[in-house]
């Protein structure tokens, strides 16, 4: 008589059956089933690249799926836009900012669904009241809903972003990284509302690297890696250190050049102390000697990317010290940070936009950068420069057809060779790099950390910041955890592991502990 | 108090322009031998209306962070349009009237589908739309000439008291009630009907938010379940009716239409000096049509300064180019608050 199916447990909210998404040749999610309940916290784990970013675009209506389906509450569902997951109660906290920063707060907080008025005109009185009271839920009071939101800290701006969100009425939110700007205040406030959420029924995903945020808010917890779903189990029935196995789990994939045996440390070359700038960069302090390779490390945004930048004189307004070979040279500009006594070079992030002149030759954007060396009077040497330009070709083993071709004919590692030649010219003798090895294949990768050794060896200093947590153990001879724009840990030699490091940028606080004993 | 500090604040450009204009204007009128009069209030509101039209015109799209090249066009060829079907029985003028506006509003929402289905810049696609406007208007209209209806064309480029004795309305404009406002010019009138009706509730509307968060920022804008395309549709689309507008009073004034192509060029440069001294940033996102008003208005004021001080006219590009530079380094302040000078150069 009764259908014992239905007994126990509510049918999930949230049901993704066989997920599959691929962005070109890179596999972002492969076969994912997952899903979630009305009334609960559910909480998203995995290492940077593990696919948490592109779940949630796909259960937000961002990207649509390339295999698999989506059921909301039983019926089978496709989201075409965000709109459309919108209409269905689906809400999304993002991590970088949704917000438009020349309209007002109020403007803001009621873009999707403004209260009306006569003529369904927006009526901007019970708008305004509208924003008041969302503001209020979360406890900023002091936000003025006129005022523009470019014009708020950071902090503020997160907080209206919530607000924003919870005027939706979601059914389905998402919190992604949603407290990483937050003052401890707020998070206080934010775990409050998150509960009385929960009591209200709703289904919320909470993805965060900050492993005590997820001890005190979820019930759930599920773990990715590499673009498929590992694990998920009850809060509590793991200890972190299991949490983290499961999110490394895989093994070294690349070969590594030796790294040198040192009896005592090198000379330091660059010296930072005390490096400030804005809310990114809060008192950071290292040192790189002469023939060092020393890592970045930490989880994305923890300031890696604006320490290099800061160093090579693209941020205004830093304060601290920057040394080269003990005297002060903080660099104003790029154009100084490579003058012979500072001697800097930076392989950017984006090759296409900050490495690369596209539309211009191989040629010219190899001499860029070393022009200044390659002038006879006020013109620029032919003779030289080709010579320059050919050497750099044939030492770096740069694939190309013509000289004269565009570079942007050429295959991803290729220009990337192209823009380390580019720097290599100047003869630096500090090398920055911007996580240099995304998107190019393994083979040229591996050219690429014989390249890196073979420098250091030959006296540059080397400092290196990538995602990838096996070029962090096999190229660096030192690594420095970023958290909060701060260093939190440095592992030498054989501490360099993926435990540390993992544990390191979680900032846990056993970690640093056992790490050092 | 401190509500009117953050309103002020986010004014700050229109609040220069209409202190450009009033400075501007003062100082000529006073120069003026019939200074502060209404007959030269009339003459110069009659001289501003086209230009006025057109700068609003072109703040629709620069809002979204766009451009329209064809706003000189579309006002050549509803200028062409109206020379031939403003004219007849009153039902006939009024259709006309109707035909000359559709047309600027269909001439608009063709800019807003070759920008938005086509995907094209919105600087080339206007660029090309503007070309075919203007061939439209030449063969409608190869030489200059027409036929507007003389009495409506009298009617509604004078003072409110002409108006209605045109056509004979409240004892023939002298009624004793009508004194205190008859001197008013009627396109001024006209210009403050349309940003009552038509401007601010537009700006009010869950579409003219959309336009501005586009400017602000697409990406963001889209996340928040904007509808993007019907937002940017709809920007072109209302430039054009503005751009109509400014061509069937072009036409009223001049009793005729002439598909002047140096004259829509321009207008169209123009009416970008115009937004941008009105505080409209060109990045998208700030301001509105009324800054872009002010904006065109202190382009004509400089232009009666002239007439005034009797100075060469060639001289008066040169003068209108040091204005705008003013106004645009004002608006260039904020590059001293950017922390990361790669964000100077996007």
């Amino acid at each position: 008589m009764f259908r014992t199916k239905d007994v126990g447990a509510p049918p999930p909210f949230l049901e993704l059956v066989g997920v599959s998404k691929r962005y070109g040749g890179v596999r972002a999610l492969e076969g994912v089933d997952f899903a979630c309940r009305r009334g609960s916290i559910h909480a998203v784990l995995g290492e940077n690249g593990a696919g948490k970013s592109t779940l949630i675009k796909i259960i937000a209506g961002v990207v649509q799926p390339d295999e698999g389906s989506i059921r909301l509450a039983g019926q089978q569902v496709t989201f075409p836009d965000p709109l459309a997951a919108n209409a269905q109660g689906i809400v999304c906290i993002f991590q970088e900012l949704s917000l438009m920063p020349d309209l007002s707060v109020a403007d803001n907080i009621g873009i999707s669904n403004p209260p009306r008025g006569r003529l369904g005109l927006i009526d901007k009185r019970a708008q305004r009241r509208r924003a008041e009271e969302l503001l209020a839920r979360v406890g900023c009071e002091d936000v003025n809903p006129l005022e523009r939101v470019a014009n708020l800290p950071l902090s503020r701006r997160q907080m209206v972003e919530i607000a924003k969100a919870l005027g939706r009425d979601p059914k389905l939110l998402i919190l992604d990284e949603a407290t990483s700007a937050l003052t401890s205040g707020d998070v206080a406030k934010v775990y409050e509302i998150l509960k009385s959420l929960r009591r209200d029924g709703l289904c919320l995903l909470y993805i965060s690297h900050r492993m005590h945020e997820i001890e005190a808010l979820a019930d759930t917890c599920s773990v990715f890696r590499n673009g498929r779903h590992i694990d998920t189990f009850a809060a509590g029935t793991r200890t972190s250190d299991e949490i983290v196995q499961l999110m490394i789990g895989r093994e070294m994939a690349h070969v590594y050049p030796d790294k040198p045996q040192r009896n005592q440390p090198p000379a330091p070359v660059l010296e930072v102390r005390d490096l400030r700038w804005t809310d990114r960069l809060n008192g950071i302090s290292l040192t790189v000697g002469k023939g060092e390779i020393v890592g970045l490390g930490g989880l994305d945004g923890q300031g890696q990317r604006e320490l290099l930048l800061a160093l090579f004189g693209v941020l205004r307004g830093t304060e601290g010290e920057i040394l080269v070979d003990g005297r002060p040279r903080a660099p104003g500009s790029p154009a100084q940070a490579k003058r012979k006594q500072t001697g800097m070079a930076l392989i950017p992030e984006d090759r296409k936009t900050e490495g690369l002149m596209l539309p211009m030759s191989v040629a010219e954007n190899i001499s860029l950068a070393a022009l200044g060396g390659l002038v006879s009077g006020p013109f620029i040497d032919r003779e030289k420069e080709t010579a320059a330009i050919e050497r750099m070709v044939a030492k770096l083993r740069i694939k190309v057809g013509d000289l004269a071709d565009p570079v942007a004919t050429l295959s991803g590692g290729n220009q990337q060779k192209v823009v380390i030649a580019k720097w290599l010219l100047t003869e630096p003798r500090i090398v920055l790099l911007n996580d240099p090895t995304r998107g190019i294949d393994v083979g040229t990768k591996q050219e690429l950390y014989q390249l890196l050794r073979d420098l250091a060896d030959a006296g540059a200093s080397i400092l290196f910041y990538t995602t990838d947590y096996d070029e962090l153990i096999g190229c660096c001879d030192r690594v420095l955890i970023l958290y909060d724009g701060r260093v939190v840990r440095t592992l030498e030699g054989a501490d360099i592991t993926e435990t540390n490091i993992v544990a390191s940028s979680l900032n846990l606080p056993g970690a640093g502990a056992a790490a050092t004993a | 108090m401190n509500e009117l500090r953050i309103r002020l604040g986010q004014n700050l450009g229109l609040l220069l322009a209409v202190l450009l204009f009033l400075t501007f204007y003062l100082v000529y009128n006073s120069l003026h031998p019939r200074g502060f009069s209404a007959t030269v209030l009339v003459q110069n509101a009659n001289e501003s209306f086209v230009i006025v039209a057109v700068a609003m015109a072109q703040t629709v799209p620069v809002l979204t962070g766009g451009l329209d090249l064809s706003v000189g066009a579309i006002m050549t060829l509803v200028n062409c349009v109206a020379s031939v079907v403003v004219n007849g029985s009153p039902l006939q003028m009024l259709g006309g009237i109707v035909l000359c506006l559709a047309v600027g509003t269909l001439a608009g929402l063709v800019n807003g589908l070759v920008v938005v289905v086509g995907r094209l810049q919105p600087i080339i696609a206007t660029l090309a739309t503007g070309a075919i406007y203007i061939g439209l208007a030449l063969f409608i209209r190869p030489s200059p000439g027409g036929n507007v209806d003389d009495d409506l064309s009298w009617a509604l480029t004078n003072d409110l008291g002409e108006l209605f004795a045109t056509y004979g309305l409240f004892e023939d404009g002298e009624a004793p009630w009508l004194a205190p406002i008859a001197w008013l010019p009627v396109p001024l009138l006209v210009m403050v009907a349309v940003v009552l009706l038509v401007w601010l509730p537009f700006r009010n509307s869950v579409t003219g938010r959309g336009v501005y968060a586009i400017g602000s920022a697409e990406g963001a804008a889209y996340m928040s379940g904007v509808r993007i395309a019907r937002c940017k549709i709809a920007a072109y689309t209302l430039g054009g009716f503005f751009a109509g507008l400014g061509g069937l009073y072009l036409a009223l004034q001049t009793s005729s239409g002439n598909a002047d192509v140096p004259q829509a060029a321009q207008y169209t440069l123009n009416s970008i000096a115009a937004v941008v001294i009105g505080g409209t940033s060109l990045m998208g996102g700030t301001g509105g049509v009324v800054g872009s008003i002010f904006g065109a208005l202190v382009i004509r004021a400089i232009a009666f300064n002239f007439r005034i001080f009797e100075i060469e006219p060639i001289m008066q590009p040169l003068f209108e180019g040091l204005v705008l530079l003013a106004a645009v380094s004002i608006g260039a302040a904020r590059v001293f608050r950017v922390k990361n000078r790669l964000e100077l150069l996007g």
